[in-house]
């Protein structure tokens, strides 16, 4: 896969999906005209992130001309981006779009909703219930949404089908100043789930954050591409809007993998037989994971 | 209690740069460019002040020095020494004559003896200096600016619509020994940084003697009962003693209530910020 990506490090306002859409026109010139293939923009990108009640009053379907009018700039390069979306039967999803060559390639429903801390995405969001790889001309990706990279069996299940590239569109808040370490906890925590999603699944990671306050929570940009080897290759600035662009060459997956070959060493027969006895055996799960009673 | 665990630190550049960010982006964002606060002589205001100056620009910021005519001389002198540090502004209002009127109107508050008068003339001070702040606020085109710590704000030490009343509060998740740091690598001259915390509400008060104990303990103890979540049980096997964990912990309870908006009686099917919830930077 040699592909020329693009991460949009992007403020969006909070609720004016009007005025985010201009600013994803305007990334995305600026984008192609450098020749990106592939321009990724953050979690919720066309929305803002602490939405609340706003979910539902600023939620379209994915046949919105608005959401059409952004596919359509994917004649010129592919792209990712992140809006609320109601479905036909009104569930709302935090989605992202991979679109290419003017149509809808995927839809990732995220499947993780953080509802802990300050987060209340499962107060709002229907949860998704796949990790379907995409069939790109660029290369096969994998979209995890933030939180859904948290989760290692999500990149497991990408890993399996073979992806190039882990997409991870991000709305990652700041957190953590009371060490003496000179970066945020919640980028620290980032830095080292990036590199092991690279290392154990050896694929490309390409990490795009958004920037910006909302109520008062920074969220802190440092967008990233790592490659294969779990190396970080370009990194965006903490905090500042910045479009970071860099070329991916297709030979560090094959050299990672030859050194390595974990996924031809990967076992996922043995996972499924375990996964099912586990599933059986309810004792052997943890607690959280064990049928409730009166269902069974 | 010399053997206790240390309060907490941060890391002080970091910090800096995530305040003064906020202090920029939550000002600008609703098409503002000033903003307004009350610098006391005392450590919080002299931070807030050093942190909007570097956001905002010092021109665009209007600290305002709001003596009573008993407050103590050093309180103006330090204040006018924050405001020049910072490079910004210093208005004086003297607010002797307001706080007299009522006093006059009022005879009870007279007996300074009694404690619980001590503490509504502090109260009564504390909210005509809002006062004067918002109004201040609404001449200038400037957002009023916050003040209070963590450490404040979790035991309920201020006055609410008092010190407790901002529109913006870059310091609200610090503690005061976070605030000691910040400040020191700010630069916040050396009088204030030396000089013991007080309200300067009556003469020879100071925050550890009216809160009973020194703020580099309650910090320790709030910093891992809130941040950390630690039970009362690990904070006493980490040498916090009993007494001071029960009562911290139930003076932060107690004053849950200085930290939320007032209730609302539901009736309706959507009811402001309970199931009416939209962020406050909605649209912006």
């Amino acid at each position: 896969m040699d592909c020329r990506v693009a991460l949009c490090q992007m403020r969006p306002k909070l609720g004016v999906f009007h005025d985010n859409l201009q600013a994803h026109h305007q990334w995305l010139d600026r984008c192609f005209a450098e020749d990106a293939q592939l321009a990724i923009f953050p979690e919720l990108s066309l929305t803002g992130y602490f939405l609340r009640d706003l979910t539902q009053d600023i939620a379209v379907s994915i046949h919105h001309p608005q959401i059409q009018e952004l596919v359509a700039r994917s004649k010129d390069g592919s792209l990712v981006f992140g809006f609320v979306e109601e479905s036909d039967d009104h569930r709302f999803y935090n989605t992202a779009i991979f679109a290419e060559d003017g149509a809808i390639l995927h839809c990732h429903r995220k499947v993780h909703l953080p509802d802990y801390g300050i987060f209340e995405e499962g107060r709002y969001f229907a949860s998704g219930q796949n990790f379907q790889s995409i069939p790109s001309k660029l290369g096969r990706f994998g979209l995890l949404i933030c939180e859904d990279a948290w989760h290692l069996s999500a990149g497991w299940l990408h890993f399996l089908q073979g992806v190039d590239a882990l997409i991870m569109p991000v709305a990652s808040p700041a957190r953590g100043i009371d060490t003496d370490q000179p970066e945020l906890s919640s980028h620290q925590s980032w830095r080292t789930l990036t590199a092991a999603q690279a290392l154990f699944f050896q694929t490309w990671v390409l990490r795009c954050n958004r920037v910006g306050f909302e109520d008062g929570t920074m969220f802190w940009g440092g967008s990233s591409i790592l490659n294969p080897f779990a190396a970080t290759i370009a990194e965006a600035n903490a905090e500042e809007e910045e479009l970071l662009i860099h070329s991916l060459r297709a030979d560090a997956l094959k050299r990672a993998r030859m050194q390595t070959p974990l996924l031809r060493d990967a076992k996922p027969d043995l996972v499924r037989l375990h996964l099912a006895r586990l599933l059986q055996d309810p004792d052997a799960l943890s607690a959280a994971y064990r049928p409730n009673p009166s269902q069974a | 209690m010399t053997s206790l665990p240390p309060p907490p630190g941060c890391h002080v550049a970091l910090t800096e740069r995530v305040l003064v960010r906020f202090l920029r982006e939550e000002v600008h964002r609703i098409g503002m460019q000033r903003a307004v606060l009350g610098l006391s002589g005392g450590i919080d205001s002299a931070l807030v002040v050093e942190l909007a100056a570097r956001a905002l620009g010092p021109k665009n910021v209007l600290a305002v020095a709001m003596p009573y005519r008993q407050s103590h001389p050093d309180s103006l002198r330090l204040a006018k020494e924050s405001a020049e540090h910072a490079g910004v502004q210093l208005e004086v209002v003297d607010i002797s004559p307001m706080a007299d009127a009522y006093l006059l109107q009022n005879p009870d508050l007279e007996d300074t003896h009694q404690e619980a008068v001590r503490l509504r003339r502090g109260n009564m001070f504390s909210r005509l200096r809002m006062i004067t702040l918002y109004d201040l606020s609404a001449r200038e085109g400037g957002l009023v600016l916050g003040t209070s710590n963590k450490t404040e704000l979790m035991l309920g030490y201020g006055t609410q619509h008092g010190d407790m009343a901002s529109g913006i509060n870059p310091i609200g998740d610090l503690y005061k020994s976070q605030v000691v740091a910040l400040s020191t690598h700010l630069r916040v001259p050396q009088g204030i940084l030396q000089r013991p915390p007080s309200a300067d509400l009556w003469d020879g008060q100071t925050d550890e003697q009216e809160l009973g104990y020194c703020y580099d303990d309650l910090d320790a103890l709030l910093f891992r009962m809130i941040d950390r979540r630690h039970t009362p049980a690990r904070l006493v096997a980490d040498g916090f003693p009993a007494d001071f964990v029960a009562a911290i912990a139930e003076r932060v309870r107690r004053n849950q209530y200085k930290r939320r908006p007032p209730l609302i009686a539901k009736v309706a099917s959507r009811t402001v910020n309970l199931d009416y919830r939209y962020a406050r930077d909605w649209g912006t």
